[in-house]
C-alpha cells in the first residue's frame, strides 16, 4: 500500500517522460548509428562534423570568457553595494536570460542591424547612403547576444557567493600583511573560484548548445552543431546526419552537465551563509565605479529591449528628393499588418493567426506540463530513496538540445500508432517536455516548504483529507503554482529551437514568424517583425516579472 | 608602545565607544573583558585598522596610526572563528604573511617548519585545514598569526567555539607560546576565567569605557563597581547605604566592613559585595546572618547553598533544605563598591 503511494505520482511523469524525451532519444541514438543510411562519404561526415565541433567550441569558449569579464564587475557591484535602484535593476537583469532568443535577436538587429537604430543615426548625421556598421551576420553579433543572454548567470551564481564570503578572509589577510589587491587576488578569487567555475560550465553550456542566436545573427557562414542538426534535417533533409551530428551534441552536454552538478555540489560546501554588510556609495570613487558599471550593463542589456519597441512604431523613409537623407516618422502600420493577410505574403494567413498559434500551444502547454509536473514535485518535496534516484533524470531534459528533442519527435512519432506530426498536440508536448524540470523546480520548494503538521492540525480540527489540503497547503502551494504555469507558458511562447522542426508551415508560431519576416528584405517585413517581437517581448517581460515576485526566495536554482 | 586615545565608535546612533583609552607596554598580555555586546570586538578592529573610529587616535611609539592601512601596521589578529583559507593547506595558511613579506621561499619553508613545531603540528604540513578539528584548526591559526612577526597582537574570543575541556589545555598552551614570543598581547574575551588566567592586566568594558582596570589580584581584591563584582561573578551584591564607624546597612541585616569608612563617607549610598567563601557555625560575633536553606546544590568548591533571602554562600557541608542556617560574616567578606 505504501509502496503504491510513493510510485503513483511518479507512473503519469514517468510515462510522459519515457514516451516524449527518452523514446525520441533514443530513436535518434539508432537512427545516427546505422551508419548505412548516411548518403554521403566518411570524410565529407568527418569533415563537416569536424568544422562543426570546432566552431561550437570556439565561440562557446570565446562567449562564456567574454560573460565572465563583463560579468564579474556586476557581480562585484551587487555584492558589496547598496545604491537607489538596485533591486530594480537585479529584477531587470533577470529579464534577458529567459527571453525568446527571437526577441533578443530582433533588439538586436533594431538597434545595430542594417536598418536599426545606430546605423540610420549614422546614416543621417554623415549623410551616407550605406549603413556603416556591418553588425548582422558576423561572429560579433553572437557573441554579444551571448553576453546580453548569460551576464545574469554570473551575477546571480558569482554576485551570491560573493556577498555570502566571510569578510573575515579578507580581514585576516589584510592583518598580514596583503595589499588590497592581493586581498582580492590571493583570498577573494580562490574563495569565489567554485563559484566562478560554475557559472561559466553553466554559461558554457547555454552558449554550446545555442541555436537561435546563431540561426539568427550569424547568418548562415556560421554553424554550431545545434544550427547544422537544424539544417541537415529541416533544408538538407538528412535525417541521418543530423541524427550523427546529435548524438556527438549529446555526448557533450551530458558530458559538461555531470562536470557542472560535481561543480555545483562543491559551491554548496564552501560557502556557509553569513551576511556582510552592504557598503553605501558615499566616496566620489564608489560612485564613480557604480555609474560607469550602470551604464555599461544598462547599456548592454536595456538598450537592444527599447530599441525594438521603438523601431516597431517608427518608419524610416527616404527624405523627398533626397538620396541619402532619411526621415523618422511614428508610426502603428506595423502593428495593423498584422492582421491583414496581403496577397503574395509568406503566409496563406494573416501573421496574427501565429499569435493564435502560439497562445493555444502555450496554454496546452502549461495544462500538460502542471498535470504531469505537480505529482512529481510533490513527491519530492518529501524525498525518499526512490524520489532522489530518479530527481537527476527530470532535469535531464534541462540539458537536451531542444532541435534534437524536434527531430525525434519527428522520427519517432511519424507512422501508427502514434502519428502525431499532424496533431496539433505534437508541439505543446515538447514544449511540455522542456519546460517540466521548470516547472517541477519551481513547484518543488514551496510545496516542500509546508510543515506537514499544518494539514495535521487542520485534520484534528475535523477537515477531512481533500478539504485540509485546500484549506491548508492551497493558499500557500497556489503561489507557487502559478509561477510554475507562468514559467511553462513563458518557456512555451519562446520556444524555437524545436518548433523550428516541428510547426508546420501553415500554423508558425509567433518566434517562426519572427524569423522568417527577419529573413525576408524590405521595410514592411522588417517593421512587421518588430511588431511581434515586440508584442513577445512584452508578455514575457510581463511574465518573467511575475516569476520572479513568485517565486520562494532561494529557490529556482539550476 | 600602543596608546589608544579616547576613542568614540558609534552604530546607528548608539554609542558604543564612549571614549576609551587603553595602553599596552612592552611584552604584557592584557585582557579585554567585556560582556557580549559591549564593543570589545569593535575596539580590536579599531586598533587593527579594519574600521574606523568616531574620533579619537590610535599610536604606536607615539605615531598616529590614523591614515596607516590595516597591511602596513603589522599587527596580528586571529579571528573567533579563524578564518582560514580552505583554499590552503596547514603550510600555505601559516606560510601567507611571510609571502606578503616576500621573503625568499627557503626562509619562508624554515620559519614554517619552526612555527608549526612551536605549535606542535609537525607533520600537519599538507593536510587540508577544512578537515582538521577545531583544536588544531585553533592552532593552525595562532602559527599563522605569529608567523609573520606582528609587532602587536591581538586575539578576538579564540577560544569560544571549543568545548570546556579543550578550552582548558589550549589556554594553557596559549600562555605558554604568548609569554615565550615576549609580544605585547591584547586578549579579548567574555570569560573571566579565561581572563583571569591569561592576563597581567585585565580591563573591563562596560557602557563604551573602561570602568576598572588592574592586575587580577587587584580586580579581585577590589572590582570597582557592582557591575564589576556581578559580571565578575564574585558573589552577592545588595544595594545599602553606609552609618558611621565603618559599618554599612542593607536589607539583610547591619554590617560592619573592611574599609568602607576610607572610601565612603557616612550615609553613602553603595553597592554591597557579600563574599560567599564563608563558614557556617555557632555565631561569634557582630557581623553574622541567619535564614532559611531554600536550594542545596554541588558546585566545584564545596555546596552552594541559597538562603530565602536569595544570598548564596559556598559551604564545605551541605546543610538540608528548609533547615535554618547561621552564618559568619567576617569584615573581609562585605565590601563597599562604588
Amino acid at each position: 500500500m505504501v509502496q503504491m503511494r510513493r510510485t503513483l505520482p511518479w507512473l503519469g511523469a514517468s510515462f510522459f517522460l519515457l514516451l516524449f524525451f527518452f523514446y525520441p532519444l533514443i530513436r535518434i541514438l539508432g537512427m545516427g548509428l546505422d551508419w548505412s543510411g548516411l548518403k554521403d562519404g566518411w570524410n565529407q561526415v568527418a569533415r563537416l562534423a569536424g568544422m562543426t565541433l570546432w566552431f561550437t567550441f570556439y565561440q562557446a569558449i570565446l562567449s562564456t570568457l567574454l560573460t565572465l569579464i563583463a560579468g564579474l564587475p556586476g557581480a562585484y557591484l551587487f555584492a558589496h553595494y547598496d545604491f537607489r535602484g538596485k533591486k530594480l535593476f537585479k529584477s531587470l537583469t533577470a529579464v534577458p536570460f529567459m527571453l525568446p532568443t527571437v526577441v533578443v535577436a530582433a533588439g538586436f538587429n533594431a538597434l545595430l542591424g542594417p536598418q536599426g537604430w545606430v546605423n540610420g543615426i549614422l546614416m543621417n548625421l554623415f549623410h551616407l547612403d550605406h549603413a556603416p556598421i556591418l553588425f548582422m551576420n558576423t561572429l560579433g553579433a553572437i557573441l554579444l547576444a551571448h553576453v546580453f543572454y548569460n551576464i545574469t548567470i554570473v551575477f546571480r551564481l558569482v554576485g551570491n557567493a560573493w556577498m555570502r564570503l566571510d569578510p573575515q578572509h579578507g580581514q585576516a589577510a589584510r592583518m598580514m600583511g596583503a595589499k588590497p589587491w592581493e586581498v582580492y587576488w590571493k583570498v577573494s578569487l580562490p574563495l569565489l573560484r567554485p563559484a566562478i567555475m560554475a557559472a561559466a560550465l553553466l554559461v558554457f553550456l547555454f552558449d554550446f548548445t545555442s541555436f537561435g542566436v546563431i540561426l539568427l545573427l550569424g547568418g548562415p557562414q556560421f554553424s554550431t552543431l545545434e544550427v547544422e542538426i537544424f539544417i541537415q534535417s529541416v533544408q538538407m533533409l538528412n535525417l541521418p546526419l543530423a541524427a550523427l551530428l546529435s548524438i556527438i551534441q549529446i555526448l557533450f552536454t551530458l558530458a559538461f552537465s555531470v562536470f557542472y552538478s560535481r561543480v555545483v555540489a562543491k559551491v554548496e560546501v564552501v560557502n556557509k551563509p553569513s551576511s556582510n554588510p552592504m557598503r553605501k556609495v558615499n566616496t566620489w570613487r564608489a560612485r564613480l565605479m557604480v555609474a560607469i558599471l550602470l551604464i555599461l550593463l544598462g547599456s548592454l542589456i536595456i538598450l537592444p529591449m527599447v530599441s525594438l519597441p521603438l523601431r516597431s512604431i517608427v518608419r524610416f523613409d527616404p527624405a523627398m528628393g533626397e538620396r541619402t537623407l532619411q526621415t523618422a516618422s511614428l508610426t502603428l502600420d506595423h502593428y495593423k499588418e498584422l492582421f491583414i493577410n496581403r496577397n503574395g505574403s509568406l503566409f496563406y494567413v494573416a501573421p496574427i493567426e501565429a499569435v493564435r498559434n502560439s497562445l493555444r500551444y502555450a496554454v496546452l502547454t502549461v495544462l500538460i506540463s502542471l498535470v504531469f509536473g505537480f505529482p512529481v514535485a510533490s513527491a519530492l518535496a518529501r524525498p525518499g530513496r526512490l524520489e532522489r534516484s530518479l530527481d537527476p533524470f527530470l532535469m535531464l531534459p534541462l540539458g537536451a538540445s531542444a532541435v534534437t528533442l524536434g527531430l525525434g519527435y519527428i522520427v519517432s512519432f511519424n507512422q501508427p500508432p502514434l502519428n502525431l506530426l499532424t496533431s496539433p498536440w505534437l508541439v505543446p508536448l515538447a514544449h511540455s517536455t522542456i519546460a517540466m524540470p521548470f516547472v517541477i523546480r519551481s513547484l518543488q520548494p514551496a510545496l516542500a516548504a509546508i510543515p506537514d503538521n499544518y494539514r495535521e492540525a487542520a485534520a484534528v480540527l475535523g477537515a477531512p483529507p481533500l478539504r485540509a489540503w485546500f484549506a491548508v497547503n492551497w493558499p500557500l502551494v497556489g503561489r507557487a503554482t502559478l509561477a510554475a504555469g507562468t514559467f511553462a507558458f513563458t518557456v512555451s511562447l519562446g520556444e524555437f529551437g524545436a518548433t523550428s522542426i516541428l510547426a508546420r508551415p501553415e500554423n508558425p508560431t509567433l518566434p517562426l514568424a519572427i524569423y522568417r519576416f527577419l529573413s525576408q528584405p524590405g521595410a514592411l517585413n522588417y517593421g512587421q517583425a518588430m511588431a511581434m517581437a515586440s508584442l513577445l517581448m512584452l508578455v514575457a517581460t510581463v511574465a518573467i516579472m511575475l516569476i520572479e515576485r513568485m517565486r520562494l526566495p532561494g529557490s529556482g536554482s539550476f | 608602545m600602543l596608546y589608544v586615545v579616547d576613542l568614540h565608535k558609534s552604530y546607528e546612533g548608539a554609542e558604543l565607544l564612549n571614549g576609551v583609552s587603553i595602553s599596552v607596554r612592552e611584552s604584557e598580555i592584557i585582557c579585554l573583558l567585556g560582556a557580549s555586546g559591549s564593543g570589545k570586538s569593535t575596539l580590536l578592529r579599531i586598533i587593527a585598522g579594519l574600521e574606523m573610529p568616531d574620533s579619537g587616535q590610535v599610536l604606536w611609539d607615539g605615531k598616529d596610526l590614523g591614515s596607516t592601512p590595516t597591511h602596513l601596521r603589522n599587527f596580528g589578529l586571529m579571528f573567533q572563528d579563524y578564518a582560514l583559507f580552505p583554499f590552503l593547506n596547514v603550510a600555505e595558511n601559516v606560510a601567507f604573511g611571510l609571502k606578503m613579506q616576500n621573503l625568499p621561499k627557503t626562509e619562508i619553508n624554515l620559519q614554517v617548519d619552526a612555527i608549526l613545531k612551536q605549535v606542535n603540528l609537525q607533520g600537519y604540513e599538507t593536510r587540508k585545514v577544512t578537515e582538521l578539528s577545531g583544536g588544531e584548526q585553533q592552532r593552525v591559526a595562532l602559527g599563522r598569526v605569529l608567523a609573520p612577526r606582528p609587532r602587536l597582537l591581538m586575539f578576538d574570543e579564540p577560544l569560544g567555539a571549543l568545548d570546556r575541556s579543550l578550552r582548558e589545555d589550549l589556554l594553557a598552551e596559549l600562555r605558554r607560546v604568548l609569554r615565550k614570543s615576549r609580544v605585547p598581547v591584547i586578549y579579548v574575551t567574555h570569560d573571566q576565567e579565561e581572563a583571569f588566567a591569561l592576563a597581567d592586566r585585565i580591563l573591563l568594558l562596560h557602557d563604551g569605557v573602561i570602568c576598572r582596570e588592574g592586575s587580577p589580584e587587584e580586580l579581585w581584591r577590589d572590582p570597582g563597581s557592582g557591575w564589576a563584582a556581578r559580571f565578575l561573578g564574585m558573589g552577592n551584591i545588595l544595594s545599602g547605604q553606609t552609618l558611621d564607624e565603618g559599618r554599612v546597612k542593607t536589607s539583610s541585616g547591619t554590617f560592619r566592613t573592611g574599609d568602607c569608612q576610607h572610601s565612603h563617607k557616612a550615609g553613602e549610598r553603595v553597592d554591597v559585595l557579600i563574599r560567599p567563601e564563608v563558614e557556617s557555625g555557632p555565631l561569634d560575633g557582630e557581623n553574622h546572618l541567619e535564614g532559611l536553606v531554600k536550594d542545596v546544590n554541588f558546585s566545584k568548591n564545596g555546596y552552594r547553598v541559597t538562603l530565602q533571602s536569595d544570598l548564596y554562600f559556598i559551604l564545605p557541608e551541605a546543610p538540608r533544605v528548609g533547615e535554618r542556617l547561621s552564618i559568619n560574616l567576617p569584615e573581609w567578606s562585605v565590601q563597599c563598591l562604588g
